[in-house]
Formats: structure tokens, sequence, C-alpha cells
């Protein structure tokens, strides 16, 4: 597969390998968060962690959209589908996050709920097509990646005159989600969560292009790389990441430039900005409320909004004192911290979101890395 | 002239016709349907003598016992169907003890209002593969159950067969250093049927695997008698079976990402829909688990056969308390290979 | 989110839609977030949508980048 295969290649690896343990001070420690969750994922499925030396660590950052979607949401959509009897449209990504009451979307399917697993928006508003005596709701969650799909299929909605379609919008934004980190009192003021720079997100960025990093490297000081979604860019990035701590540099700089540029995807971010407004605040899990990061549609688009043509009462839930998503999504802790994981939690019983997104830290750790975790007794032989 | 009147029965109506509730009422109906579908397709002497039950001559050896039903949605898919998958299905499950499939049984579920064109399209596939793989469907059952109950055709089959002389076979016997083989390219089933519920289509059409592996398997014991594991890669895929075996022999292994065959369009088919092909189903495919001394006339003897022309050495077992199931990626990292967490989705993150 | 792969453009077919290829897998897809959009392009695809044109200068640039640091 082109430019795919040619990313994974492993004689590759071993020379960037070689070059990131020849350059990294051996006499300090390297925290890079990489914010996506396709990168968490991949680095995990890759065994990335093998090929860097040990005084360079990756912490894991809220970049699963579905990791950071409040209970309360899910909580929502399920009555959506309960009460209102609507056909709820969502991608498979969340259904089996957990909810209240024990249940998850798969679970209320399994009730009778009817909730409809569909690969991309245009499944979506084909239902409403299809079935046009029935309500159809739209689960759209995702980063700026998948915000234009949702952005289209709302305007041709209104084009074409189907009127038993609607979104409910749990669309959020990345900028909004570092700034937070960075903001976060563990990062900023006590500095328990050691943060040297970011790995940027791959395909966020080739929507919103590689501008909007530009203010966290100046203000916080942090050096940016945007990676591509390979292993090898992931790699890539981290030896440019090394190399602007040992330059004292804070600079965007971007690895992925066969997919992204400063400006991004301007008829992208044009078709988002004439559907959706941001909201003043929203809870992330694991994050609490934070401001300007999410988005709602605009009223003029109302009628396909679901928060305002249904009457959804606004749910709060807060986790189970057991989990540590929230410090995790932050990096404030690791799986392994968590008293629950792989125990009660796993990913046949998830409690937290972080276990069930396979790009959650605690999933990809579980299913990719807990053979870590044991003694060195039970290593291979 | 008098007597009483020979009824005029209507055959069939195969091209038309439909499977309605008297097919399930032991009645003529269903008698017929068993006689102008069923009969007439699977023909042999145990059926021909029309009892409930087939009687068989006791063989000598270690019987066995296997049985499947099968659910697979949709009926029919690119390179088998329904028919065929539930032949080879159990021909397969008797094989992997190191045994000769001898009889088949096969139990039939059917929609009211299902077409008889299409049932007699599996009938007939599995007729074919019956016959081609030499075990012949010696007695079944029919029911019919009401419109929305059911998926169209639900078919269980039973399988009996024998042990080979001197094979022992089985998941517990994996012992560290043994080597790890698998009989050709994983992914092939369940990329075919997954394509076809997301729309999407193949330069060269991926294929179903489906095929009986007995043959294979009696290549592969006659080579190595002392073959420890045999298993397919069914549901769940080589990671699940594997990550089966090695609970059961309370053991862990070792496996080379860059050994394991995986045909390029079905790894293409997987980055789009977001899956692993470790987790997809094969219905065609045999793992072996063999003393590490037998690799290589273990592998020669897959090779050696039609079904096993792409088979390799894909690992080792070792010895682990946590029977993690690890491997070495392509890219030179290292990872586990885990249960799988319930059904695979497609992955759009 | 962030699953998306680089597929070949290998037909356009009416009204946004193209015919996609990745090593011999094809799908339709919606060309609606890209303009200018030729047969034999590269695109990124994420859920059913080309997100932006692969550059292919700069992805040569790139792989030859990953060999020289194995080099330098």
């Amino acid at each position: 597969m082109k430019y795919v295969d040619e990313f994974r290649d492993g004689e590759l690896a071993r020379g960037i390998a070689a070059r990131i343990a020849a350059e990294a001070d051996p006499a300090r420690t390297y925290h890079f968060m990489e914010f996506c969750g396709g990168h968490t994922h991949a680095i995990s499925r890759y065994g990335v962690k093998d090929l860097l030396p040990a005084n360079v660590v990756m912490v894991h950052g809220p970049g699963c959209p579905v990791c950071v979607l409040p209970v309360g949401r899910i909580d929502m959509a399920i009555e959506l589908a309960l009460k209102e009897k609507a056909i709820l449209a969502t991608y498979a990504d969340t259904m089996r996050v957990p909810a209240s009451g024990g249940l998850s979307l798969m679970k209320a399917k399994a009730k009778g709920a009817d909730i409809r697993m569909v690969y991309s928006a245009s499944d979506a508003l084909r239902l409403a097509r299809e079935n046009p005596g029935r309500e159809v709701v739209f689960l759209a969650i995702g980063f700026e990646t998948t915000t234009p799909p949702t952005a289209l299929v709302v305007r041709e909605a209104a084009a074409t005159g189907v009127g038993n379609f609607s979104v409910f919008a749990n669309h959020v934004l990345t900028p909004s989600a570092i700034a937070h980190i960075l903001e976060s009192p563990e990062v900023r003021d006590l500095g328990t969560v050691v943060i040297d720079g970011f790995v940027g997100p791959a395909h966020v960025s080739t929507v919103i292009g590689s501008q909007p990093y530009d203010y966290f490297a100046e203000e916080y000081r942090k050096p940016v790389v945007i990676a591509g979604f390979e292993p090898l860019d992931v790699m890539q990035a981290i030896l440019m990441l090394v190399r602007q701590v040992n330059e004292g540099r804070y600079e965007v700089e971007n690895e992925f430039t066969r997919a992204v540029t400063p400006a991004g995807n301007e008829k992208a971010k044009a078709l988002v900005a004439s559907v959706f407004e941001l909201r003043r605040a929203f809870e992330w899990r694991g994050l609490g409320a934070v401001p300007y990061s999410a988005l709602r549609l605009k009223e003029e688009w109302a009628a396909f909004d679901a928060e305002r043509r249904f009457d959804m009462p606004e749910r709060r839930v807060p986790d189970p004192k057991a989990c540590e998503c929230g410090a995790i999504l932050r990096g404030v802790k690791k799986p392994t911290d968590c008293k629950v994981f792989g125990t009660v939690c796993t990913p046949e019983t998830p409690i937290g979101s972080c276990m069930v997104s396979s790009e959650g830290a605690c999933a990809a750790h579980y299913t990719y890395g807990r053979y870590r975790d044991a003694a060195p007794a039970g290593a291979t032989a | 002239m008098s007597g009483v009147r020979k009824g005029y029965v209507r055959p069939l109506d195969l091209k038309r016709g439909v499977v309605d509730m008297s097919h399930g009422s032991g009645g003529r109906a269903m008698a017929q349907l068993v006689d102008e579908l069923f009969l007439a397709a699977f023909d042999n002497a145990w059926l021909r003598e029309m009892n409930d039950q087939a009687r068989v001559p006791m063989p000598a050896g270690r019987l066995v016992i296997a049985t499947d039903s099968h659910v697979v949605s949709p009926l029919f898919f690119p390179g088998g169907d329904i028919g065929c998958l539930s032949v080879h299905g159990t021909v397969n499950d008797v094989a992997m003890a190191g045994a000769k499939p001898l009889y088949l049984t096969a139990g039939f579920i059917l929609e009211e209002g299902y077409p008889l064109a299409d049932l007699k399209r599996i009938v007939d596939s599995m007729a074919a593969a019956a016959r081609d793989a030499g075990v012949p469907i010696v007695t079944g059952d029919t029911k019919v159950v009401e419109q929305g109950k059911g998926d169209g055709v639900f078919i269980n089959t039973t399988g009996v067969g024998v042990v080979f002389e001197g094979v022992d076979v089985s998941g517990a016997n994996a012992r560290p250093g043994d080597a790890i083989l698998v009989s050709g390219p994983m992914g092939d089933h369940g990329v075919a049927i997954m394509s076809l519920r997301e729309n999407l289509t193949f330069e060269t059409t991926i294929a179903s695997d489906t095929a009986a592996l007995h043959g294979l398997v009696e290549a592969l014991v006659t080579a190595v008698p002392g073959v420890r594991t045999l298993r397919d890669p069914t549901r769940g895929g080589l990671a699940t079976t594997l990550n089966e075996i090695a609970r059961q022999s309370g053991v862990g292994m070792t496996l080379r990402e860059s050994a394991i065959p995986v045909r390029p369009e079905v790894a293409a088919a997987c980055e789009f829909l977001g899956l692993d092909p470790l987790y997809v189903a094969n219905e065609g495919k045999l793992v072996a688990i063999v003393a590490s001394g037998d690799a290589p006339a273990a592998l020669a003897a897959l090779r050696g056969h039609p079904l096993g022309r792409e088979a390799a050495i894909v690992g080792e077992v070792v010895a682990d308390a946590n029977h993690f199931v690890q491997m070495e990626t392509g890219f030179g990292g290292r990872r586990m290979v885990d249960w799988l967490a319930g059904e695979q989705l497609p992955r759009i993150c | 989110m962030c699953l998306a792969i680089p597929a070949k453009v290998v037909e356009l077919r009416g009204g946004e839609a193209a015919l996609v290829d990745l090593g011999g897998v094809r799908k339709e897809i919606s060309l609606a977030l890209v303009d200018g959009v030729q047969e034999g392009d590269y695109v990124i695809v994420h859920v059913g949508y080309a997100l932006q044109k692969v550059d292919s200068g700069e992805a040569e640039r790139t792989l030859a980048l990953f060999a020289q640091a194995g080099v330098a």
C-alpha cells in the first residue's frame, strides 16, 4: 500500500531509533505528550516504546474523542433512542462506552433501543431518507477531523428537505484541550506533570493546519511537532522534538508535510464555520468544564439540532470514584496507577472510557503492552 | 373400477415457492420438502432408508464428535455460502482432533417465507461439499419458524470421526520450545463477509477461504504423528485461537509479525475498516503446533498439499506464567496479541 | 477519530463522488471537502470523505529525511 508500507519500514525505524538514542542527553529525561488517539494506538500497536531510549517517555494525552465524552452525554443519547423512539446513528467506537445504570449504547440496543452503527455521516442521512416516518439522530463526535462531514450532511439535509434528521453535536476542539492541559496546576504550577513538548495530531492538522499551534509554542514555550499517522512519522517527530529541546527551541515544526499545510483545508474550515459556533463551555470527561472547547449548531440550523428539537435535559454524571480516567487523560497518572486497571476494569468490562476506546491509554496498554507489567520471571525465553 | 385413488402431488415449486409453516409440521408437506429437496441432493443409502436416524457400523479406535451451528449473514458470499460452510466447519472440527471424519448430520431451522430457490442453492452447495469431502450427510432434521424469528436459514451440523492411529492432539499439549505454524494467509473469510456489509469492492475479489481440511490434516499427521495441537482459527481469528491454546496448555507464545502471511488486499481491506487481520475469521486454515524438531517436516507436509501451499512457521511456544501471546512487530518493537474484547467492530478511530 | 488512510483516486464519479483504491481495495467516497482532485491523485480518506490531497513530492522528501536520520 503506497504511502503506508514505506512509512512502517523496520529498517528505517532502526536508523531513526539509533539517532534518537545518540542525540538524547543521557543526563535528562524527555517527556513528550502525544495528543492524537491515533498516535497512542500506533505507538502501542507497533511497539514504538521498544525503539526509544529509556529517557524518552511518551505521555498519553486526551486526544481520544470517545474517551473525553462525558457519561451524561451518552445517557442523553440513550434516552433519545429509548424515550423518543428515535433511530440513533453512531460511529462504532461509541457503542461500548459505559453509561449510567449499567447501560451502554450496545446494551441499550439489546434492550430494544434502535441504535445503528454507521461508517459515515452520510449513512446517517441516508437512514433518515429511508425511514421518513421516524426521527433519525446522528450522534456526532470527534475532533476537527470528523466535524466537516457533519457540517456537510446538515447542509445537505437542509438543501434536500429532509425533515426527520438531526444531529446531537459533541464535536470538540484540539487547541482548547492542549491549552487546558498546559494551564492545569499539575503542569503549570506544581510541575508534577512535566511535558517537554507535544506530538501534534495528524489528521486534525490536515484540516486546521499548523498555524493554530503557533500560540502554544510561543505562549508556553513548548515545542510542537505535527506528526503523520504511521510509526515512522511518530519516531521522526520524536527525534525533531529531542532536537528542539536540546537546542532550547520552542517552534511548531511539521513532519507531516505531505498532508498538512500552514492553513490546512480552507474549504473544510469554511464549511464548519458556516454550520457551527463555539459553545461557551463544554464538559470533558476527566478535565471538567473547558471554555470554548466544543461546537454546537448555529441558530439558523436549529431544526437540525437534536438538543433544540427534543426535550433533552442535561445530564451530569460524575465518574465512579475508583476510576482514574480523568488523571490519566491529563497525563497525571499512568494506567497502572489506577487501582481498578486490569482487575475490575478491562476491555471486556470497562469502567471508564480510557478502557473502552482502543485509542484510550488504558485500552492501548492493556491490549498491547501489559506484558511489560509482568515480573521478569514472566518474560519470554 | 374402484380402488383407492392415488393423489396427485404437485412437485415443489423450487423456482418461485417459499418455505411455509407446513414444511415444518411433520406432515406430508414436510415429507415432500425432505424428499424433493434434501434427499434428492444428499442422496445416499442411509437417507434412502427414510428413518429418523442412521445406523452405522462402530468404527475401531477413538471416536470423535463435534457440532457447529451456522448463523452466518449474508447467506451467500464470495467463495461460498452457509451450506458449504456448515459442511466444512464441522468436517474441520473433527479433523482438528487429528481424526478422519466419517459422517455428518444436518439440522435446518428455516424461516417462513424464505425462497425455495435459494434454499435449493444452499442444499446443493452442501451436497457438493459433502461429496467432495467424501463425508456423507446421513441424517437430519427440519424445523420452520415464523417470519421474523429467523435469519432465513440456520444450520447445525454434527460430525463423527475416528482419531488416526498413534495420534494424540489437544489444545493442552503445547510445550515451551514447540513451533507454531499456520497453513496459509490469514483473514480471507472475515474480510469477504465484512466487505459485503461495508460496500467495499475489490480489484480481484477477496473470497472466503472456506474449505474442508481433513485431507491436509491427514497429510500432516502422516508426516508428523507427534503433532501436539491443531485448531482452525475461525471466529476471533488467529489471535483468539492462540490465546485459547496458551491458556489450555499453560504456556506463552512469541510470534513474528513478518512471518504471518496475509494477502495484500486483505491487509488493505483491514486498513479501510480499521480491523486487525489477526482477529479476523478464517474458514479454510489451520494452526499446528509441533515439537521444534518436527517443524521442517510439518512445513513440508503442509506445503505439499494444495490447501497448504503458503504455510509458514510464525512463532514459538515459550514458558510464561501469564500465558501471554506476544509478537515482534514488523516495525521492530514488541506488543501483545491479546484476547478479542467483545465483538470486533470496525474502527473509525 | 483519527483513523484515515491515503488512497488513490481511480475514478471520478458524478456529484463529488469518487472511487478510491488502497492496495487493490476500492470504495466510493466523497470529494466534497477537497477541490481540484484528479484521477491519479492520492487523498487522505476519513469516515468516507477525502480530507486533503497527499503531496507526493513532500512524501518523497519525508522518506528521504527518515533515511538520512539513520545515516547522519
